[in-house]
């Protein structure tokens, strides 16, 4: 939700980024603001998911210009794990997968990773048993879950509700949701999709990097982004994602062309 | 070369001389069997790395450590030994430089005559310590094991009769105190038809001194004997430990073992697994995980005989530092050994730039219908993975001991002892703490 007293969370000045010396990412401008749901629309290699990843911290990426602040801090100056201690979450495209690391191990240590860091108590095994399961409720998930290595074998639809289970966990500031509809039947989609909306509050914020509408459906944005060649070519609200789904991008192509008197 | 050959003989001649022909015991045929391993160390050489079985093993170092055989002075007490101890077994050997320490061993109950010091099983049961103390580890081919028999002096012995099962674990627990010397432990297994036992054959140093720990352990099935053999390998870091084990399988019997290898500077464990009866099985899981200058090799065969007959093997190596790692893995499927089923895997991490892996499957099939699969990778902790724990929050230092954990994992949790696999847990997690 939009309220105008709220406190901007993240802001991206001309951020530019580049892999093995491609440029990626080409002046890209965002301000979020704490209660508000985001989505970036675009097509495959317009930069979508490379902005996640540049926000997480991968290392493949080098930021060649521009800033990037969380809560007026400069999150380019922190290592990955400072970044999600401070409050930032990464759902991924395609979760990793941990053969001999048992789930609830791994969610326990990067639960009380971050509660430590918050200066709060860490759990025991027990403890934090009884906590994940109420969590799991949220994303209907089975006990059986938390016995299972992280992620081995899951189908693509247990791979993202466990995801947004360690958003639950985590209880970042700032969620960045990596095609999380991607690869989900629509009954999946309306279970993770309803998890989001239950975490959703007015002192957290959400980005939704998504290619289809059917996901905005379920969770409503603020605001909708269209990226195209490492940029934020047009900014709109959920009627522009609408749009987008009937049209097409390459009506975007041609509004821009328009919008800037280039003729094709 | 005609140094080192010269170096060697000075070694080998150096522990002739340190051998004395003094009765180790009542039985007449133990002093035969020193005696004529004594005579085979005048025969043999050290190998070196032109000896194919040695070629990435430089074993020439153990030359300049002409280090004399352990003497009894332990004082050891009960409360420097806690921490090897493991909880909820209560069935333990203590040897202390090699030396049987009463006083530290447990035997929860001595009246059965099923486990203990050579000399104390030796009234009871000479007729079988006759028949297998040195008929599974052959002296003739190996020096170590030809030293380790010509040194033999106590030994753990487990002696199971038939139709028994000892469901809890016996713990064989080998304490080096002393440095500068060598000490030659030595064990054997015999478990009668129809018998069940695990027990943990374990090798620990008080301090990181240096010493030599030369060791054979021979393990015999009868048919349908269920044999669990855990073996830990955490010697000082300064030490050398040289190790042989041979099984023999009867009929239907099952053989499991699961090695790890954690000390040592230079380690070389040979183990030799014969199906010789139908319808036997083995699985053989192996970890090796060493660090900084460290050398570990581990060399296994498994030979089946009869038809029939299963084993699985999985070994993997995670070496850090500058450490070496070697694994031969021999499969011999002889030609009436039909109907063999035999798969191997060799897996190795390697965590530094300047660490190494030598890995070798060797099979050598001579029967037509059977089925034998082999597969060795060696690869890196995935900057993927790192990347995806890092962003739940976990250190990079954190991301790698659990990834190296895992790697671990599948063997570690093939422990069937709780406390056991909870320690080894541990030093695995602790392993890449340095980065």
């Amino acid at each position: 939700m939009i309220d105008k007293n709220s406190t901007t969370l993240l802001s991206i000045k001309n951020l530019h980024a580049s892999i093995n010396t491609t440029e990626i990412l080409n002046g890209i401008n965002l301000t979020v603001k704490s209660g508000e749901i985001h989505a970036i629309m675009g097509l495959n290699g317009s930069g979508k998911s490379t902005l996640a990843k540049v926000l997480a911290g991968h290392s493949a990426y080098e930021v060649t210009a521009g800033t990037i602040e969380f809560e007026g801090k400069d999150l380019l100056a922190l290592p990955p794990e400072e970044r999600a201690r401070a409050g930032l979450f990464l759902g991924f495209q395609y979760p990793i997968e941990i053969p001999g690391v048992a789930n609830t191990q791994f969610l326990r240590l990067a639960y009380n990773t971050i509660q430590a860091q918050r200066g709060k108590d860490e759990l025991d095994p027990l403890e934090f048993d009884d906590f994940v399961r109420e969590k799991m409720k949220l994303l209907d998930m089975k006990p059986d879950f938390l016995d299972r290595s992280v992620n081995e074998g899951f189908s693509g639809g247990e791979k993202k509700r466990n995801e947004i289970l360690q958003m639950a966990l985590l209880e970042p500031k700032l969620s960045i949701l990596d095609e999380t509809d991607s690869g989900l039947d629509i009954d999946a989609l309306k279970i993770v999709a309803n998890g989001v909306n239950q975490i959703a509050h007015k002192d957290n914020a959400i980005i939704l990097v998504t290619h289809y509408q059917r996901l905005l459906d379920h969770i409503v944005p603020d605001f909708v982004h269209v990226m195209q060649a490492g940029r934020i070519v047009m900014t709109g609200d959920k009627k522009l994602a609408m749009e987008l789904e009937t049209r097409g991008y390459d009506w975007i192509n041609a509004d821009q062309r328009l919008a800037t008197g280039v003729n094709a | 070369m005609s140094n080192s050959v010269t170096n060697s003989n000075d070694y080998l001649q150096y522990l002739l001389k340190s051998w004395s022909a003094k009765s180790a015991s009542e039985l007449t045929g133990l002093n035969q069997l020193r005696a004529s391993a004594i005579d085979s160390v005048g025969t043999q050489k050290l190998p070196n790395k032109h000896d194919e079985e040695w070629r990435f093993t430089d074993i020439s170092p153990l030359t300049r450590l002409t280090y004399p055989p352990s003497q009894q002075q332990s004082r050891l007490q009960f409360s420097d030994i806690d921490k090897f101890c493991l909880q909820n077994t209560t069935n333990r050997l203590v040897f202390v430089d090699n030396h049987y320490s009463p006083d530290l061993s447990n035997v929860a109950d001595s009246q059965i005559q099923i486990l203990g010091n050579l000399h104390s099983l030796m009234s009871s049961h000479a007729s079988t310590i006759e028949s297998h103390l040195g008929h599974y580890a052959k002296f003739d081919h190996d020096i170590f094991t030809a030293l380790n028999t010509a040194f033999l002096h106590d030994s753990a012995l487990i002696i199971v009769p038939a139709k028994t099962c000892i469901t809890e674990p016996i713990h064989l627990l080998f304490i080096a105190s002393q440095q500068e010397v060598s000490s030659y432990p030595r064990s054997l297994v015999v478990s009668g038809p129809d018998s069940k036992v695990t027990l943990i054959e374990d090798y620990v140093s008080i301090n990181q001194s240096s010493y030599i720990t030369n060791t054979v352990t021979e393990i015999r099935l009868a048919a349908h004997a269920q044999v669990e053999h855990i073996r830990v390998q955490r010697d000082s870091k300064q030490a050398h430990h040289l190790a042989n084990c041979a099984v023999s399988l009867a009929d239907s019997s099952q053989y499991q073992s699961i090695c790890v290898s954690l000390g040592a500077r230079i380690s070389r464990y040979n183990l030799e697994v014969q199906l010789t009866g139908e319808n036997s099985n083995c699985t053989i899981d192996g970890l090796t995980l060493i660090s900084g200058q460290q050398l570990s090799d581990t060399h296994t065969s498994i030979d089946h005989v009869k038809p029939n007959c299963t084993s699985r093997q999985q070994h993997k190596c995670i070496v850090d530092g500058t450490a070496h790692a070697v694994f031969n893995g021999k499969i011999k499927v002889r030609p009436q050994a039909q109907q063999t089923n035999s798969s191997q895997s060799s897996r190795n991490l390697l965590l530094s730039n300047t660490a190494k892996v030598d890995t070798k499957p060797q099979l050598e099939i001579f029967a037509d219908d059977v089925k034998c699969a082999h597969g060795a990778t060696v690869g890196q902790l995935d900057s993927e993975e790192i990347f995806y724990l890092e962003s739940r929050g976990l250190s990079k230092t954190t991301a790698r001991n659990l990834l190296t954990y895992a790697f671990a994992a599948d063997v570690i949790n093939r422990i069937p002892v709780a406390s056991l696999k909870q320690q080894l847990e541990q030093i695995v997690l602790n392993q890449t703490q340095g980065i």
